[in-house]
């Protein structure tokens, strides 16, 4: 039976297993939205196309599906641009489909017409402008692998409007090959054998996790790998959750706001175990001062993360869940008490702490009671900055896939829809969005989504009146001088989420904050809680940009 | 450092502007690209002329290969390919200067295409070496309007 190219897509989506997706229509997608009308997916109706992106990519963060997302030409297309180039930075599986004007008028710069494929060819693992009908299910299969698969990352195809209604008779292909694309999955067992000799010769060894464990779900081969070799842990942004932060062996987050514990951990380190992570600057610092003394075993699937920033010594290319079961089955335990000893005394010495004097309600307190309201059970998404380093802070992550953050881009706005997408994808959990003043003015009209979708996201607001991070640097780096960081008078944020048919509250009091949370979390509607916090607090431990990661402003004090 | 990579493409549409992207996104500089269909019509073949240290030739490798359109990429730094390049370009002479520019061109087994009353079209295919040679000699008549293909290159065995 021949298909038109709307219903062709609404079919191939069925059989990758979408049930949820997140747009906005328009012109030329209209074909598409008419076969969407009555198909079983549920369709989200987000209130500007950056929150569908974001929502399809907290959805796959949440899940481990690939979340997808579908917007209009022009720009509606381009206002999806800053949700893929964050699924790109965090490698989320991701497809964002693009309507295009007719393929006879593309390049005459017709209405709502933009170049789609050329804009998001840096940002994309891989684009598809789509021509002809026949093409199209293959496409989408590609699409669907090429996100999924190997480091994933999202896809575009961009789809003209005449493409959706052509029509072709509709097969889906079973299976694809691409003599392109074959991403290798397996260590090569002869390094692996190299690897755990390295690491049964080291004193000091370091595990370093990032997300690239949570990607290939490979939590429980690492804590057995851990717990064999009894290394510490230290995990990536992107890693927290990876492996649990109540573990005695966990360090916690390392980097420019990671603990001082795991700086040092890493600085003195013998050998680096890094683990789907990429040395990204934010984590090594001042390159020549990372880690002098240490080896390096690298296990990334993407050979192009290794000896990218770091000098590697063992590079194992692969799935982590894979070369973690071959490695377990070989490695031989290294001698580490005495190692162990001078970390716990780390930690002991210079645990994460802030100043709990002060009238005002300190945001680190804020997040701390979210964690034990929440027993450490509920999916947190952060928006951008200081509320971002708070939440990897001072919340134990025990599972993967329940921190939700904007690692690599950096997005401020990011939180809350992502926030949508992971309650959409976990209903049954709590799901919080820790976010500041300034980042969730950046999508809060996604409460209209939330509120007529039904979608009951908390969104814990940590209101210092400041662009607190930006405020920060000012603060250390530029002679107080607070250059356009300040936001008051914020918005009224009780009223607007009144406005929006959510429910507001304002808590002022430290006393309050913990019964505001736990109300919170009895509603069963779009919570938003603006704690008004102390206005100045800082984000410590602090490596300033370019400075060694052992070499870290600590409560106002330089520790060396 | 220069070093020549072979690069086995899908022959689709979009793909140069991919490695090209790919290119500046990276800051990778190109010092000629030349691309052709191959013996198969799906596949075209880029050759890549890049200038860096090991290491950036290691990530431009890397980065090449992550290219889904991208099939093979072959680093041509031992001695078993060939290379050729052709450049075409004018010289000018005196009338008296002619014979012995004529001769130049001869015998480095340039040809000359076109003359006209002041200039010879030249046309040379040849290692970039022989075309720098050739040109090193006739730079003192004045050479203008000159294009040249960028190298090609092929394995030997």
């Amino acid at each position: 039976m021949k298909l038109s190219g709307a219903k062709i897509l609404v079919e191939s989506l069925r059989k990758e297993g979408v049930d949820v997706m997140f747009g906005y229509p328009g012109g030329v997608v209209l074909p598409a939205f008419d076969a969407l009308y009555d198909a079983p997916i549920r369709f989200i109706l987000v209130r500007h196309e950056q929150a569908a992106a974001h929502a399809a990519d907290g959805y796959a963060r949440a899940t481990g599906k690939v979340g997808v997302c579908l917007a209009t030409s022009g720009p509606g297309a381009t206002n999806l641009i800053t949700g893929i180039a964050t699924a790109y930075m965090d490698s989320i599986p991701m497809v964002a489909i693009t309507g295009q004007v007719k393929t006879s008028l593309i390049g005459n710069d017709a209405f709502q017409e933009a170049d789609i494929t050329g804009i998001t060819r840096p940002i994309t693992k891989h684009n598809y402008l789509v021509k002809n009908v026949e093409d199209l299910s293959l496409i989408i299969k590609e699409a669907f692998h090429i996100a999924s698969t190997g480091r994933p990352g999202p896809v575009v195809i961009d789809l003209p409007v005449d493409v959706q209604f052509a029509e072709t008779e509709f097969h889906y292909p079973t299976d694809i090959s691409m003599r392109g694309y074959k991403p290798t999955y397996s260590g090569h067992a002869g390094q692996i054998k190299k690897a755990a000799k390295m690491i049964a010769a080291s004193k000091k060894p370091v595990i370093y996790a990032g997300g690239g464990v949570i990607a290939s779900n490979a939590s429980s081969e690492l804590k057995k790998f851990v717990e064999k070799i009894q290394a510490p842990v230290t995990m990536t942004l992107m890693g927290l959750g990876a492996f649990p932060q109540t573990h005695e062996l966990s360090l916690g987050m390392l980097g420019m706001h990671g603990t001082a514990y795991a700086n040092y951990a890493i600085t003195e380190s013998d050998l680096i175990i890094a683990i789907g992570a990429r040395f990204d600057d934010r984590v090594t610092g001042r390159i020549d001062a990372f880690a002098p003394d240490a080896k390096v075993i690298h296990i990334d699937i993407d050979p192009a993360s290794v000896s990218k920033n770091v000098e590697v010594d063992i590079p194992i290319v692969g799935d982590a869940k894979n070369i973690l079961i071959e490695l377990n089955k070989i490695v031989k335990s290294p001698d580490t008490d005495a190692w162990l000893k001078k970390v716990h005394e780390w930690k002991r010495m210079h645990p994460l702490r802030y100043n709990h004097e002060g009238l005002k309600i300190k945001p680190q307190y804020v997040v701390e009671q979210i964690y034990e309201a929440t027993k450490g059970d509920a999916i947190i998404c952060t928006e951008v900055g200081q509320n971002q380093m708070w939440s990897a802070q001072y919340y134990k992550y025990t599972e993967p896939r329940t921190f939700v953050s904007s690692g690599g881009l950096g997005t401020m706005g990011y939180g809350f829809p992502a926030a949508i997408g992971a309650k959409l994808g976990c209903p049954e959990r709590v799901v919080f969005d820790i976010a500041g003043d300034g980042s969730i003015q950046m999508n809060i009209q996604e409460l209209a989504t939330a509120i007529t979708e039904k979608i009951p996201v908390k969104i814990a607001i940590l209101n210092n009146s400041y662009l607190g991070m930006v405020r920060q640097w000012q603060q250390l780096f530029y002679n107080r001088r607070y250059s356009n960081t300040k936001l008051s008078p914020v918005p009224d944020f009780v009223k607007l989420a009144e406005a929006y048919g959510a429910v507001g509250m304002r808590i002022k009091k430290k006393e309050d904050v913990r019964p505001a949370i736990e109300k919170a979390m009895a509603t069963d509607n779009v919570v938003v809680i603006d704690f008004i916090v102390e206005e100045e607090e800082n984000v410590f431990p602090m490596v300033p940009a370019g400075e060694a990661i052992n070499k870290m402003i600590v409560l106002d004090s330089l520790l060396a | 450092m220069r070093h020549t990579i072979s690069v086995l493409v899908e022959n689709k549409f979009g793909v140069l502007a991919r490695i090209a992207g790919l290119f500046s996104a990276r800051g990778f500089n190109i010092d000629s690209l030349t691309v052709g269909e191959t013996e198969d019509p799906t596949v075209s073949r880029m050759t890549i002329v890049v200038k860096g240290d090991d290491k950036t030739l290691d990530q431009v490798k890397k980065q090449l290969n992550k290219l889904i359109d991208v099939i093979t990429v072959k680093d041509l730094r031992k001695k078993n390919y060939i290379d050729r390049e052709l450049i075409l370009f004018k010289v000018c002479y005196a009338e008296k200067e002619r014979p012995k520019v004529a001769n130049v061109i001869k015998k480095s087994g340039a040809q000359i295409l076109h003359t006209s009353s002041k200039c010879f079209l030249v046309q040379m295919v040849g290692t970039q070496e022989n075309i720098s040679g050739l040109l090193e000699q006739l730079v003192q008549y004045g050479i203008k309007e000159l294009t040249r293909t960028g190298k090609v290159a092929i394995v030997k065995d």
